[in-house]
Formats: structure tokens, C-alpha cells, sequence
């Protein structure tokens, strides 16, 4: 039997912490077990910037705050045959998502770039301006769940998703037997 | 089981009732979920609380009694009925209406104090909620209330479960919550300008910790004190105390 080729998974940190990227170092030695299964493409795990092929697994990190991280969701649905949402920023918001709530005005965006930039209270901006450089990528009217811009098949919860939900998804996953999560590995915190 | 149940001697008013099949006793005037409670079988529940006088409000407790739904907290437990509760189209519906509860609210359980203490997340674990849903955000933009010294009150999350109002004026007879509005506007207020214009004590019943379901009433100076993972739904699903009577 011809040998199997190993899983390729491709990962990206759209608007979180990275703290869901650390969390995936928190599978410690099974790491070692999980890497005879799998290779990185794409991912700032190995700074590999562009697909080279098309991947199994996507794993993103954070929702969507920017036209940048629409594109690379969008890039990460077209050439991944599974996408997972990781951890809460990713599946609903999260902490980002705070700007939603405080947004009820006629021009919410600018608003709140006024206030981060200009009229807070504890700001110290010697420039008096809200940063338009080119480079900086436009600011969406509110952050998005992955889920309502591309398509998702798996979200594993957590802020940030244990080391042990983030295994045993991947794992039987790998296995090709994902049949949701035990109860008690769901945490939102 | 009932204390006089078998004795022969005194008259044994107590029944039997099913849920789910299981046959349960029931003392007259209980209601479905205190048998259930009774005989190891956990109902979800969100607005009823040990102590407090029922209110039926949530109908996150709804079963099915003779194919209509009745919320189990109110429904007086009847003799030779069968009582339907973890069937998949009453979970489905607690779920939605805990999804429902989420989307009212502005719930971001990492950035929340009550988060591993709270019930309406731990009935989310439960009922395996762990997927985006498609209700609209309602995002409301509720003043914070710091006023107090020792108390905090963020009702950007409250669940209009009224456990708190009960709590006030039932126990510590004060009446310092009530509910204004009606409708989807409906809301809890506290019973003045502010909580420092009221005759609020953190030592009150309603501002304990077991009254608020969720992280509405805020104790200042607690939040942090048990980290992160070792709260009390980390320490097991929620009900599970309910259900371990039954292996007992
Ligand atoms: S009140 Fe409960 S559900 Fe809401 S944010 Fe806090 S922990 Fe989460
Ligand atoms: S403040 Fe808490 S106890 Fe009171 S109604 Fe709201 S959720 Fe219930
Ligand atoms: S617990 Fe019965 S209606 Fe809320």
C-alpha cells in the first residue's frame, strides 16, 4: 500500500491576540505525534507567506476587523478543503466585537476612530489626526465572525481553545472521525 | 423519596410520575422540576432559583406533558402523567432560546467576570452550543452603574430572569430591582437614579452571588479572585449536582 502523504494545514491570525496560535503549542508532546501526520503550508508558524498548495485543513484565527483579513479568509476558503474558525474572535467577535456595542451612532466608524485617536480620554496622539497612511488596510463598519463572510465547517470554542479541544479536534479530524466535542472540553473563556 | 412512603401506617399521599420513561414519586403540590430535582434528574432552568418563589419565565424548562408544553418550574407534578424533557426537539429548543439569550445581550464571555460562574454560558455548554448562529446581534448600549461603592450593575448582560427582583423583595424585603418597559424593551432598573441612590448593601441576598445568573450584579473587588478554569461550571456541567443524587 502506497504510503498516505501527509495532511497539509495551511494557519492565519486575522483580528486576534495570537493567543489562539500559542494555545496550539499548548498540545505539548503530542505535538511531536500530530507533526508525523501533518505539514505546514502557509502559516506564520514558518513565515511561508503565499500558498504553495492546495491544503487540507485552515486554520484562522481571529474574525474580521479589515478589508486584509476578508481577503485572506477569502484566500484560505478557496484553496482549503476544511476550514476551522479558532477560538472565539474567531467564531463570534470576541473582544474586538466590543466595538460593535459601542457603535449606535450615525457615523459609528468614525466615531470610534475619533475617540481611539482624537477625543479619548487618555490619548496621547502629538499628530491630532486618525492614521490614513496607504498601507494601513480600511477599517470595516464592524468586526465579523468568520462564519458570516466564507463558509465554515468546524469551530473549536475557547479564549483561547485548550490545548486538549484543539488535539482532539485535529486528531480525529486526521482520523476522519470528528463527531463534535465531549461537553466538557466547551469553554468560551 | 418521601419520608412516609412504605410505612403502611400513615397515609401515603405520595404518586408516581414518568420523565423520559423513568418512573419518579412526587409529593403532592411539587412541581415537575422539584420531583425531577428529588429523584436525580436535572430540567434546565435559567430563571427559577432554589429559594425564590417561581416565575416561569425563560421556559428554558419546558417539557412535554401529554404533547403540550408546560414549563416544568410552574407545572404541578400529576399522578400517572409522562413527562417528555431530553427529547431532540425540546433540547433544540432550549438551545435556541439560550442562542436567542446571547444575541439579546452583549455576552463576550472572555472579557466577563462571571465567565466559568455563570449559567446562562454553562446551559450553552450543556446544550452543546458551540456554533455561530444566525440571529442578529441586538448590541444594546446600556450605561455601565458604578455608582455604589461595593457594587456594579453591566445589565448589557442581564437575562430579565427577575431572580434578582424576587430576591429583593421576597428575602430581603427591599424591592430594590423591578422590571420597566415592556415588550423586547423590557428591562431590569433599579428602584432609583442610581444604585448609590438606593438603600443597596452588598451583604443583601440579591446581590449575592448565587442570585444573578449571569454577570449583570457585579460585587466589586471579587471578580479575579478564583482564576480562570478553576470556577465552578470548570469543575462540572451544570445540573451535575442534581444528577449525582441519582447514583447515590
Ligand atoms: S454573563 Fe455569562 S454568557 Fe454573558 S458574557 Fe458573562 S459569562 Fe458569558
Ligand atoms: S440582573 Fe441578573 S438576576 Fe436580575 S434579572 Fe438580570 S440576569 Fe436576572
Ligand atoms: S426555569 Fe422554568 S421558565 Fe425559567
Amino acid at each position: 500500500m502506497p504510503e498516505l502523504r501527509k495532511a497539509r494545514i495551511a494557519t492565519a491570525s486575522l483580528a486576534g491576540c495570537f493567543g489562539c496560535h500559542m494555545a496550539i503549542l499548548d498540545i505539548d508532546e503530542r505535538l511531536i505525534g500530530l507533526m508525523g501526520l501533518v505539514e505546514f503550508d502557509r502559516s506564520p508558524v514558518n513565515d511561508i507567506k503565499k500558498f504553495t498548495k492546495r491544503c487540507d485543513i485552515g486554520i484562522i484565527e481571529g474574525g474580521c476587523c479589515n478589508e486584509e483579513n476578508v481577503h485572506v479568509l477569502q484566500d484560505f476558503r478557496r484553496n482549503c478543503d476544511v476550514l476551522i474558525a479558532l477560538g472565539q474572535c474567531a467564531i463570534m467577535g470576541g473582544l474586538p466585537a466590543m466595538r460593535n456595542a459601542v457603535m449606535h451612532s450615525e457615523n459609528p466608524l468614525l466615531e470610534c476612530l475619533e475617540e481611539a485617536y482624537i477625543s479619548g480620554r487618555f490619548i496621547r496622539n502629538t499628530t491630532h489626526q486618525i492614521p490614513n497612511d496607504p498601507a494601513l488596510p480600511l477599517v470595516l463598519d464592524k468586526v465579523y465572525p468568520l462564519s458570516e463572510v466564507v463558509k465554515i465547517d468546524y469551530n473549536i470554542p475557547g479564549c483561547a481553545p485548550t490545548g486538549d479541544v484543539i488535539y482532539s479536534t485535529l486528531a480525529s479530524l486526521l482520523a476522519g472521525k470528528f463527531r463534535g466535542f465531549e461537553r466538557e472540553l466547551i469553554k468560551f473563556d | 423519596m418521601s419520608a412516609i412512603s412504605d410505612t403502611g401506617t400513615r397515609r401515603d399521599t405520595t404518586f408516581t410520575f414518568t420523565i423520559d420513561g423513568v418512573e419518579i414519586r412526587a409529593q403532592p403540590g411539587q412541581t415537575i422540576m422539584e420531583a425531577a430535582d428529588d429523584a436525580g434528574i436535572y430540567i434546565p432552568r435559567l430563571c427559577d432559583h432554589e429559594g425564590l418563589r417561581h416565575q416561569g419565565s425563560c421556559r428554558v424548562c419546558t417539557v412535554k406533558v401529554g404533547g403540550r408544553s408546560v414549563s416544568a418550574c410552574t407545572q404541578p407534578a400529576n399522578p400517572g402523567t409522562n413527562v417528555e424533557s431530553e427529547t431532540p426537539y425540546l433540547t433544540k429548543l432550549r438551545r435556541d432560546l439560550v442562542e436567542m439569550l446571547f444575541h439579546e445581550g452583549n455576552h463576550l464571555c472572555p472579557m466577563c467576570e462571571a465567565s466559568g460562574n455563570c449559567e446562562l454560558q454553562a446551559m450553552a455548554y450543556r446544550l452543546d452550543m458551540t456554533n455561530p448562529t444566525k440571529f442578529p446581534y441586538l448590541e444594546p448600549n446600556r450605561d455601565l452603574d458604578a455608582s455604589h461603592p461595593d457594587i456594579a450593575l453591566d445589565t448589557n448582560r442581564c437575562i430579565s430572569c427577575g431572580r434578582c427582583i424576587r430576591a429583593s423583595m421576597d428575602v430581603d424585603g427591599k424591592g430594590l430591582f423591578g422590571y420597566v418597559g415592556r415588550g423586547i424593551k423590557r428591562r431590569v432598573a433599579v428602584n432609583g437614579m442610581d444604585l448609590a441612590h438606593t438603600d443597596a448593601a452588598v451583604t443583601d441576598h440579591a446581590i449575592s452571588a448565587e442570585v444573578c445568573p449571569v454577570g449583570c450584579i457585579i460585587r466589586k473587588r471579587e471578580g479575579f479572585r478564583i482564576p480562570i478554569g478553576e470556577r465552578e461550571f470548570d469543575k462540572g456541567l451544570i445540573g451535575h449536582e442534581i444528577e449525582e443524587k441519582a447514583n447515590a
